[in-house]
């Protein structure tokens, strides 16, 4: 089952003058796939991620996104993650005073809501989070701090995938979430994102660095270049750009002009 | 417009109330704080500095009346306002304390008097000491107006070694019989070496109506001592509101002082603490919640007077509206107060781009071994937090209350005083549209360089 349908996307930096990022994004990802995007810095991967999450600071100009059937661009960002989207930050934000466990329930329950599941009580959410907490390896005390503040970069990244793991998404997105982990820490991250693995779900990730890959084997790796896919290809692809780097493929691009 | 009425629209002194003859070294107060008012009178010159960011021309153009002594409204006010439960409850109505109404069975080391009773009975000298000793009437025309009518004041006092467990909470109703009615409590705190006391001071009035309170309260604490004091202002959207609070402790003695602002149409609270022996712990914190037209202005003052001691202070404002605030803190450190370590935070959240925040920072230093430390910052809601909350489910109204709600909770979860904390949170929720009873249980610290 197609779950997401990326057509022509592009988009730019909102506001007058703003710079295009995007410039005719194709990619279809089914139900069950991990898929992979590599790419280098400014190449648009972590635009796209936000694109799909709808962020107002980007502007899509063209191209469609159909979610499960639907026009996801036609959601706000909180119904797009309530519709089981769900994006793991590359920079996650401090949020101080509020809570990780008021603020995950509360994330949990308007979900639930929307899906016309009960919400779940005080006890349940424990639960549940207890059985994250141990997949993620992650202290307890997490819960009761301010969501991130003062975290260290493997703690945020982490959390990130716990949330994750709590918040039950369709579609994974993971950007650059192996960026600032030890190796330890990575394992950690990979082992948990494993186990989200499911016949009904997909992953998409977002990452610099064959690396992630090792640990989580991916069904498809893309390069994105210049705000396009120029390449996709199976698992092999990515050990290819880690052994050769983008040059050839820039160079091949290069030369078909 | 003539002239002449011109200039009368632009000052007009309050009428004088006529007061009971009193004991002769409070006639002198009297005496000297009218004289320096009629000198002085109000500081509307744009060039008095402490005054240059408030506009006090709404107060200063009308024609203020002493309001009533007593009055059944301030009663019921009273009843709606007291925290029931073990507290102590006193009741100043229109600056004049009423004890037939107040708690009568009180917990021994504490006496609860009229300062009229007071400064003539048993500890008339305690009183004589003290009285107008912090708040100078020729720093403040103000404290100066507010000393022109010294007439049924309260006086607390806290016997050495007393620890009152329970909160003295005590209620000040303006409660005006007629418009433009202003009212001037007035409240002297002693406590005696190695006393403890929790003090609320909650200023209420009608929720609706124009009327001035000038309040003063000086409180002076000895060695060793823990005061946690508290002062809510809930007045009328519609009141003014200029106060003092002058406090000097002595050696080893603890101050925590949380001051939190939702009423009143402009409110001035000068806050002014003298550490006044070594290993004194200071603590200021504040919280104004307002909208609308309303100012608030803070002007603190830690004076730093002896070695080794730290202060601490957190002002946060939650700004909506065309409302405006002012931040002015000041930390004054003598030349011998070595090692000491001064911590200020000011934070301001900015709801509606019509709303403005002025904070300042003013430390003078004259010891060389010191750690004086200040931060301010001032801005809109956090575009990243909303949308971070957003992509986990939140909508961008819930994500917007629950950042604000934690902004402020982030002072009133220091709060030790339950109803004071429960008040201040339900009223948080309500400028929210949550429920009364909302309260996230599972708050997280924040700000805790700030300490408590």
């Amino acid at each position: 089952m197609e779950l997401l349908k990326i057509e022509g996307l592009e988009a730019k930096v909102a506001g007058v003058g703003g710079r295009e990022i995007l410039k005719g994004v194709n990619l279809t990802i089914r139900a069950g796939e991990v898929h992979a995007i590599m790419g280098k810095n400014g190449g648009g991967k972590s635009t796209l991620a936000q694109v799909l999450m709808g962020k107002e600071s980007y502007e899509v100009t063209s191209g469609s996104i159909t979610y499960q059937g639907k026009d996801l661009l036609e959601m706000d960002t909180e119904e797009r993650a309530r519709e089981g989207i769900f994006l793991a930050f590359q920079y996650p934000v401090e949020i101080p005073g509020v809570s990780t466990s008021y603020f995950l329930r509360a994330a949990v329950n308007e979900t639930r809501k929307h899906r016309g599941q009960p919400e779940l009580d005080a006890k349940d959410f424990l639960k549940l989070v207890k059985e994250k907490q141990s997949l993620l390896k992650i202290d307890s005390s997490f819960m009761n701090r301010a969501i991130n503040e003062g975290f260290s970069g493997g703690e945020k990244k982490r959390n990130e995938v716990f949330q994750m793991a709590v918040c039950d998404p369709t579609l994974c997105i993971m950007d650059e979430t192996d960026s600032g982990l030890d190796i330890d820490a990575l394992k950690v991250v990979a082992q948990g994102a494993n186990t989200l693995r499911r016949p009904d779900r997909a992953i998409l990730m977002v990452t610099h660095y064959q690396r992630l890959l090792d640990f989580i084997k991916p069904d498809y790796v893309h390069v994105m270049i210049d705000g396009r896919i120029v390449k996709t290809g199976g698992p092999e692809l990515a050990q290819e750009l880690e052994d050769f780097g983008y040059d050839p493929i820039e160079k091949s691009l290069a030369g078909s002009k | 417009m003539s002239a002449v009425a011109e200039k009368n629209k632009q000052s007009k002194k309050p009428v004088m109330a006529k007061l009971p003859a009193a004991t002769g070294w409070v006639e002198d107060l009297r005496r000297a704080g009218r004289a320096i008012f009629d000198a002085q009178g109000y500081p509307t010159d744009s060039k008095i500095e402490a005054w240059r960011h408030t506009n006090i021309r709404p107060i200063v153009e009308t024609e203020w009346h002493p309001a009533v002594a007593d009055s059944s409204a301030a009663a019921d006010l009273f009843k709606h306002y007291a925290f029931g439960g073990d507290a102590i409850e006193l009741l100043i109505s229109n600056g004049h304390y009423q004890p037939a109404h107040s708690s009568k069975s009180l917990p021994s080391g504490l006496i609860v008097q009229s300062l009229d009773e007071a400064a003539s009975g048993p500890h008339a000298e305690i009183v004589k000491t003290h009285l107008g000793s912090r708040a100078k009437a020729d720093k403040n025309p103000f404290v100066a107006l507010n000393q022109a009518h010294l007439n049924g004041g309260l006086f607390i006092h806290i016997r050495a070694g007393a620890a009152i467990s329970q909160p003295i909470h005590v209620v000040i109703a303006a409660s005006p019989d007629e418009v433009a009615a202003i009212n001037y409590p007035r409240i002297l705190i002693v406590v005696e070496n190695g006393a403890h006391a929790t003090i609320v001071e909650s200023y209420v009035g009608p929720q609706k109506g124009i009327y001035f309170t000038n309040a003063v309260t000086e409180i002076i604490a000895g060695d060793d001592a823990v005061i946690d004091h508290y002062k809510l202002n809930q007045e009328s959207r519609e009141a003014y509101h200029i106060a003092t609070m002058d406090v000097i402790i002595g050696r080893a003695t603890q101050f925590i002082s949380h001051s939190c602002t939702i009423g009143s149409s402009i409110t001035r609270n000068d806050l002014n603490v003298r550490l006044n022996g070594e290993h004194c712990f200071g603590l200021l914190n504040g919280l104004v919640l307002i909208g609308g037209t309303q100012h608030v202005d803070y002007h603190t003052l830690l004076e730093h007077a002896y070695p080794n001691c730290p202060s601490y202070e957190l002002y946060k404002h939650v700004l909506d509206g065309k409302a405006s605030g002012i931040f002015k803190g000041q930390i004054f450190v003598h030349d011998v107060a070595q090692k000491t370590d001064a911590k200020q935070s000011s934070k301001t959240l900015l709801l509606s781009d019509d709303a403005q925040m002025n904070s300042q920072p003013a430390l003078e230093i004259y010891a060389d071994d010191v750690k004086c430390t200040h931060g301010s910052t001032t801005g809109p809601i956090d575009e990243a937090s909303l949308f971070y909350m957003e992509t986990r489910g939140l909508s961008r109204e819930q994500a917007r209350q629950l950042l604000i709600y934690a902004f402020a909770a982030d002072v009133t979860r220091r709060i030790k005083v339950e109803p004071v904390r429960a008040r201040l949170e339900s009223f948080m929720a309500a400028l929210q549209g949550l429920p009364q009873d909302f309260r996230i249980q599972e708050l997280a610290s924040h700000d805790d360089d700030a300490v408590y």
